[in-house]
C-alpha cells in the first residue's frame, strides 16, 4: 500500500501496462523527456526509453494519425492531447478515421489504441483550456470513454483500456490530478463498462463522473446530515455505459440527479435521463434532474469558474430544493 | 487476379507486358464503373482514375505484397494495382454482400488489408498522418515494410498534410507521399488557389525533402523513380515526396462532364494517354500486335465476368447493420 496521486497513477498504470507489453508505445508533446505538462507521465522516459516514449511536434493530427496507422498495423499505442479542448484541431481523426474504420471496413481493421487527455475546468485556465469534451467523445458511434475520479481507478481503467481492443478516450480531470489516496501494491486491473456504487442510501440517486463524484460525496455527506440520504454513483465509463447499476439504483430510491461539470445541452446526463425515462419511469417519484455546467464557455476568473461548474453547495441545494417540493 | 506486383521471377519484357495489362485493366474497369453508374448499379458517388492508370500501375509494380498503399477517395486504381480482385470492387460499388466491406464501405473507401491495401480516405490529407503511423510500426518493429500515401494536388494546403511531412521528416519514417497532380481540385484549378507552381514539389524543401517532378504518365518513370524512393525507405533513409503530372480524362466524380476545363487543356492531354503511349513502347519492343490484342481481349472478359458476378451479389440486410462497430463484432454500448 503507498498513498498515490492521481497524476503519479497515470504514470503507475501506463508503465505497469509497457512492462508486460512491448508492442504498447506512448507519444505525444512534453510527455518524454519533460513528464508531461501535469507530471503525469514522470518516469516514463527513464524506464522504457526513447523508441516506446516520444516526444512530438505540435501536430495533434500527425499524433494521432500516427497512433491510429501504428495501431492497425500491430502497434498497441497510448497517445496523449495535452488539454481535450485541442481535440477540435485533430477531431478529424478521432471521429472520421478512427471512430468510423472498422464498421467501414466490414471489421477488416482494429484499433486498440488509447488517447489520453487532460480535461476539465478548476485551474482557472480560461474557456479554450478547461471545457469538458466527454459528451464530445460519447456520442461518436466507435469510440469508448473512460472517466476515472480517484488514483485506484486511473491505474486500473488504464490498464483495461490498454488491454481493450478498440479506441478508448480516456479523460484525466485535470481537478484532481492532486489528489491522492492509497493504493495496494502489484497489479491492478479493472474492466470498462462498470459503474461503482460509492455510498448507498433510500431516498435519492446522484449520479456523477470524473471531478464531480468527490463533489457528489461531499454533498451526499451534507445531505445525510439534513436527513436526506443519498446512492452515489460513480459512472467512470460513459461508453460502454453501465445501465444495470444506474437503472437498478434509481429504480430503488425513485429520484435522479446528474452531476455534470460538461456544459448544459447533450451532456451525459440527458442521455441517462432519456433511458431513465424510457425504461424505469414508473419507478420514478419525481422529476429527473441535471446539475450540469451552464451552457457558456468556461470563464477564467476564480470567482466566476467556481460559480459555473457544480459545487457542493449547489448540488446539496439544488437536490434539498427538489426533494422538499 | 489481375496483379502486376513486382517479382523477381518476371523477365524484363514480361515485367513491360504486366505493367502494360496493369494499365488495361484499371482503365477498363473505370470505364465499366462509369456505366454500372449510369445505369444506375452504383449509386452514391464514385470518382475514376482514367487517365491516372500509369500512376498506380507503376507504384503498385515498384511495392512488395507486404508493403501499404494509403489511398484517397479516388482509389479504384490504386486497390485493383495492389491485386484486388475485380469482382469485390464491383460489388462493393454496387452495394452487396460480395463486396470488399460487404457494402459498408462503398466507392470512397475501398480497402483490403490482405493485399496490404489500407484503406480509402475520403477526408482530404487524413490519410498522410496515418500512413506515417503504419511506417513508425514498421520502424519500431524492425520490418522493412513501406507506406505509400497517395493524394491530389488540391490536398497540399490542408493542415494534415503539412503535419505529416514534418512528422515523416523528424522521425525518419519510411514513408511516401505520392502526388498526383491532375491540375484540378473538384472545379476549380489548384493553381488559382496556391501559392507555389508545384503544389507538392516546392513545399518538399520545407521539410528538408528532395524536390521530384516526374511524368505521371509514364508508367517505367513512375516505377522507377518509385522504386528509388521505396529503396530509401527501406534502407531507413526516411521520407520522399513524389509529384507526379497527370489528368483525369472525365470529371470530378459521378457524371460530372468536367466542362469547366478548356476544350485545348483536354485534347493536349488525350494525346499523352498513358495507356496508348505505353501499347506504342511494347510494339517498338517487340511484342506484337496478336499479343496485344489478345491481353485486351483477355481483360474485357474478365471484366464481364466480374460485372456478372457482382451483380449476383445479395442486397446486404439487417445482419450487416449492427456488425463490426466493435471488436468484439457488435454495436453495443450499454449493458
Ligand atoms: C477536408 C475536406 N474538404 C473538402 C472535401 C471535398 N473534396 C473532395 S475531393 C476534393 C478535391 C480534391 O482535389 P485533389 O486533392 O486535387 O484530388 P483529386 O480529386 O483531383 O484527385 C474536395 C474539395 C473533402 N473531401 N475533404
Ligand atoms: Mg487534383
Amino acid at each position: 500500500m503507498a498513498q498515490l496521486t492521481f497524476r503519479e497513477a497515470i504514470a503507475r498504470g501506463i508503465a505497469q501496462e509497457m512492462r508486460r507489453d512491448e508492442s504498447i508505445v506512448f507519444l505525444g508533446e512534453d510527455v518524454g523527456a519533460a513528464g508531461g505538462v501535469f507530471k503525469g507521465t514522470v518516469g516514463l522516459l527513464e524506464e522504457f526509453g526513447g523508441v516506446r516514449v516520444r516526444d512530438t511536434p505540435i501536430s495533434e493530427q500527425a499524433i494521432l494519425g500516427a497512433a491510429m496507422g501504428a495501431a492497425m498495423t500491430g502497434l498497441r499505442p497510448i497517445a496523449e492531447i495535452m488539454f481535450s479542448d485541442f481535440f477540435a484541431v485533430c477531431w478529424d481523426i478521432v471521429a472520421n478515421e478512427i471512430a468510423k474504420s472498422r464498421y467501414m471496413t466490414n471489421g477488416q481493421v482494429s484499433f486498440p489504441l488509447v488517447i489520453r487527455s487532460g480535461n476539465g475546468g478548476g485551474l482557472r485556465f480560461g474557456a479554450q483550456h478547461s471545457q469538458s469534451v466527454e459528451n464530445w467523445a460519447m456520442m461518436i458511434p466507435g469510440l469508448k470513454v473512460v472517466v476515472p475520479s480517484n488514483a485506484l481507478d486511473v491505474i486500473g481503467l488504464m490498464a483495461a483500456a490498454i488491454r481493450d481492443p478498440d479506441p478508448v478516450i480516456f479523460l484525466e480531470a485535470k481537478a484532481l490530478y492532486a489528489s491522492k489516496m492509497d493504493v495496494p501494491d502489484g497489479e491492478i486491473i479493472d474492466t470498462l463498462g462498470s459503474a461503482k456504487v460509492l455510498r448507498q442510501g433510500s431516498n435519492a440517486t446522484v449520479v456523477a463522473l470524473g471531478a464531480m463524484v468527490p463533489r457528489a460525496l461531499r454533498a451526499a455527506e451534507e445531505l445525510a446530515n439534513g436527513g436526506i440520504e443519498c446512492t452515489v454513483i460513480d459512472v467512470r465509463s460513459l461508453v460502454p455505459l453501465d445501465t444495470t447499476t444506474i437503472l437498478r439504483e434509481a429504480s430503488a430510491t425513485g429520484r435522479v440527479f446528474t452531476v455534470e461539470e460538461n456544459p448544459r445541452l447533450c451532456g451525459w446526463g440527458g442521455e441517462l435521463a432519456s433511458i431513465i425515462a424510457e425504461e424505469i419511469f414508473y419507478d420514478l417519484d419525481g422529476p429527473i434532474v441535471r446539475i450540469t455546467t451552464p451552457h457558456i464557455p468556461l470563464p477564467a476568473a476564480d470567482a466566476l469558474e467556481d460559480l459555473a461548474i457544480p459545487s457542493v453547495e449547489r448540488i446539496v441545494s439544488t437536490i434539498h430544493k427538489s426533494m422538499n417540493s | 487476379m489481375t496483379s502486376t506486383q513486382a517479382t523477381p521471377e518476371l523477365s524484363y519484357l514480361e515485367h513491360k507486358v504486366a505493367m502494360y495489362r496493369s494499365q488495361v485493366v484499371l482503365r477498363r474497369f473505370e470505364q465499366r464503373a462509369y456505366d454500372l453508374f449510369l445505369e444506375n448499379y452504383v449509386k452514391g458517388t464514385s470518382h475514376l482514375s482514367i487517365g491516372q492508370e500509369a500512376i498506380a500501375a507503376g507504384v503498385a509494380a515498384a511495392m512488395r505484397p507486404t508493403d501499404w498503399t494509403f489511398a484517397t477517395y479516388r482509389g479504384h486504381a490504386h486497390t485493383l494495382a495492389r491485386g484486388v480482385p475485380m469482382t469485390p470492387i464491383f460489388a462493393e460499388l454496387m452495394g452487396r454482400t460480395n463486396g470488399l466491406m460487404a457494402g459498408k464501405g462503398g466507392s470512397m473507401h475501398l480497402t483490403s488489408v490482405e493485399h496490404g491495401m489500407m484503406g480509402s480516405y475520403a477526408i482530404i490529407g487524413a490519410h498522410l498522418p496515418i500512413a506515417c503511423g503504419a511506417a513508425w510500426s514498421a520502424q519500431y518493429r524492425g520490418t522493412d515494410q513501406v507506406a505509400v500515401a497517395f493524394f491530389g494536388d488540391g490536398s497540399v494546403n490542408i493542415g494534415a498534410f503539412h503535419e505529416a511531412l514534418n512528422f515523416a521528416a523528424v522521425w525518419k519514417l519510411p514513408v511516401i507521399f505520392f502526388c498526383e497532380n491532375n491540375l484540378w481540385m473538384e472545379y476549380t484549378r489548384t493553381s488559382d488557389v496556391t501559392a507555389v507552381a508545384n503544389p507538392a514539389a516546392d513545399r518538399a524543401a520545407a521539410y528538408g525533402l528532395e524536390s521530384i517532378i516526374i511524368d505521371g504518365n509514364d508508367a517505367d518513370a513512375v516505377f522507377e523513380v518509385t522504386s528509388l524512393a521505396v529503396a530509401r525507405a527501406r534502407a531507413g533513409e526516411g521520407p520522399s515526396m513524389i509529384e507526379a503530372k497527370t489528368y483525369r480524362h472525365g470529371g470530378h466524380s459521378r457524371a460530372d462532364p468536367g466542362k469547366y476545363r478548356p476544350d485545348e487543356e483536354l485534347a493536349e492531354w488525350l494525346l499523352k494517354d498513358p495507356i496508348p503511349m505505353y501499347r506504342s513502347r511494347l510494339v517498338e519492343m517487340g511484342v506484337s500486335e496478336d499479343d496485344l490484342l489478345l491481353l485486351e481481349a483477355d481483360v474485357d472478359a474478365e471484366i464481364e465476368t466480374a460485372t456478372n458476378e457482382a451483380k449476383a451479389g445479395d442486397v446486404p440486410g439487417e445482419e450487416l447493420l449492427l456488425k463490426d462497430v466493435w471488436a468484439d463484432g457488435g454495436a453495443s454500448w450499454r449493458n
